[in-house]
């Protein structure tokens, strides 16, 4: 499984933008992941958490907000979900010209981190 | 304090980027990549044999790289096609990154080299996200394998440039359906091409290396749905009613486990 690749490179991206910003614990991190990213979210989840062992991102929460795949026909202008496995011809028209409105996003888009030692006694939920 | 940050970064930017430069840099010494994926035993090494040796053959310059969890003996049986062979072991990595192939390139890969074909590790759910900055996607999958192979991996079939069936000369014996197979590849690929071959039978002689070279020579190359992507922003406000699931009657029972 290449769930361990992807989580280090996750790791290592919120490492380099949340360490020079003064971080000091990453709380949890946010991730879209489409339906035909080829991404299984257990998988990541899991291997996340190995992956932040070490890090500043020890113990960080890993947060998946699935993205469903969407296509739009070019001929008939028709939108469905493709499903999975997916269908990417036109249910309508049968057209081949298929545009894909989502479904492929493997993008980090959150991150929550502390930037201050020691923890302030009153701390903040993100 | 709790900051939270917007970050916005594509997880797999960096091999992304370090493909497109591989792209670049190859394309500049005139060497195109083909990046073959398919799963163990499909027959990649056996149809990438002959490839290279019609291209030796042909005195056209080629190159391949093949990757392996362990053995060396795929390197082995690609170099009696006598063009110039390396093989990369993972060391347990099911996939190859941009990255680790441009480091085993620098070094050894020929000047003169028109094509370079990559033998990727068999597996057919990792490697399908790495781009390695190849011209031409190549997935294969053999008659035994079943018909409903591009449903079971729809990211691999779904981002291939080019489909090539292989061992075509016992597709009887295992009663391959070759209509189905195709309307499968369609389902996930619309528009791509699928080849039959076969090593033990000559089917299909050339066609992997005619296709290579001639999306080396700036051929136009099939652009799959699945790297159709928009770039439309998605507005909350839209009215998407008109959404419609596609379960077919055959796909309703998810696969999925
Ligand atoms: N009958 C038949 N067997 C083949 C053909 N191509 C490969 N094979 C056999 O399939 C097995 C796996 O082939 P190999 O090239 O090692 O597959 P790879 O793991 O994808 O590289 C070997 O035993 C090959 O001899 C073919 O065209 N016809
Ligand atoms: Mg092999
Ligand atoms: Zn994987
Ligand atoms: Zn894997
Ligand atoms: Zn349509």
């Amino acid at each position: 499984m290449h769930e361990m690749s992807i989580a280090l490179a996750v790791v290592d991206q919120v490492d380099g933008a949340a360490r020079p910003a003064g971080a000091t614990a990453v709380r949890s991190v946010r991730l879209q992941v489409g339906e035909l990213a080829g991404v299984v979210p257990d998988a990541l989840t899991f291997s996340f958490q190995l992956a932040c062992a070490g890090t500043v991102l020890e113990g960080a929460e890993l947060d998946i907000e699935p993205v469903p795949a969407r296509a739009r026909c070019g001929a008939c202008a028709r939108t469905w979900l493709p499903g999975m496995p997916p269908r990417l011809t036109c249910p309508g028209c049968g057209g081949t010209d298929t545009e894909l409105l989502s479904g492929r996003e493997l993008q980090i888009v959150r991150v929550c981190w502390h930037d201050t030692a020691p923890h302030p006694p009153i701390s903040q939920e993100c | 304090m709790c900051r939270v940050v917007d970050l916005q970064q594509a997880v797999l930017a960096k091999n992304d980027a370090c493909a497109h430069t591989l792209r670049e840099d190859l394309a500049a010494r005139g060497t195109a990549l083909v990046n073959l994926l398919s799963s163990p035993g499909s027959g990649k090494t056996a149809l990438l044999e002959r490839e290279l040796t019609l291209a030796r053959d042909r005195g056209v310059p080629v190159a391949a790289l093949t990757a392996d969890l362990a053995t060396e003996n795929d390197a082995v049986r690609l170099a009696r096609s006598g063009v110039p062979v390396k093989q990369i072991l993972t060391d347990g990595l099911c996939h190859l990154e941009a990255e680790m192939l441009g480091g085993h390139l620098h070094d050894w890969l020929p000047a003169e080299a028109r094509l370079l074909f990559i033998e990727n590790v068999g597996n057919l759910v990792c490697p399908a996200s790495y781009d390695l900055g190849e011209t031409l996607r190549v997935v294969l999958a053999s008659v035994t394998e079943g018909e409903d192979k591009p449903l079971k991996y729809p990211t691999a079939f779904g981002l291939a440039h080019l489909v090539v069936v292989t061992k075509t000369d016992i597709a009887e014996a295992v009663s391959f359906d070759e209509e189905e197979f195709r309307a499968n590849v369609e389902r996930v690929n619309p528009g791509v091409e699928v080849h039959l071959t076969s090593v033990r039978q000559g089917i299909g002689e050339g066609v992997l290396l005619d296709r290579a070279l001639a999306a080396r020579d700036g051929a136009p190359v099939h652009i799959p749905v699945m790297t159709r992507t928009s770039h439309h922003v998605h507005d909350e406000s839209e009215p998407q009613p008109q959404d419609e699931h596609s379960a077919d009657l055959d796909t309703v029972a998810s696969s999925r486990s």
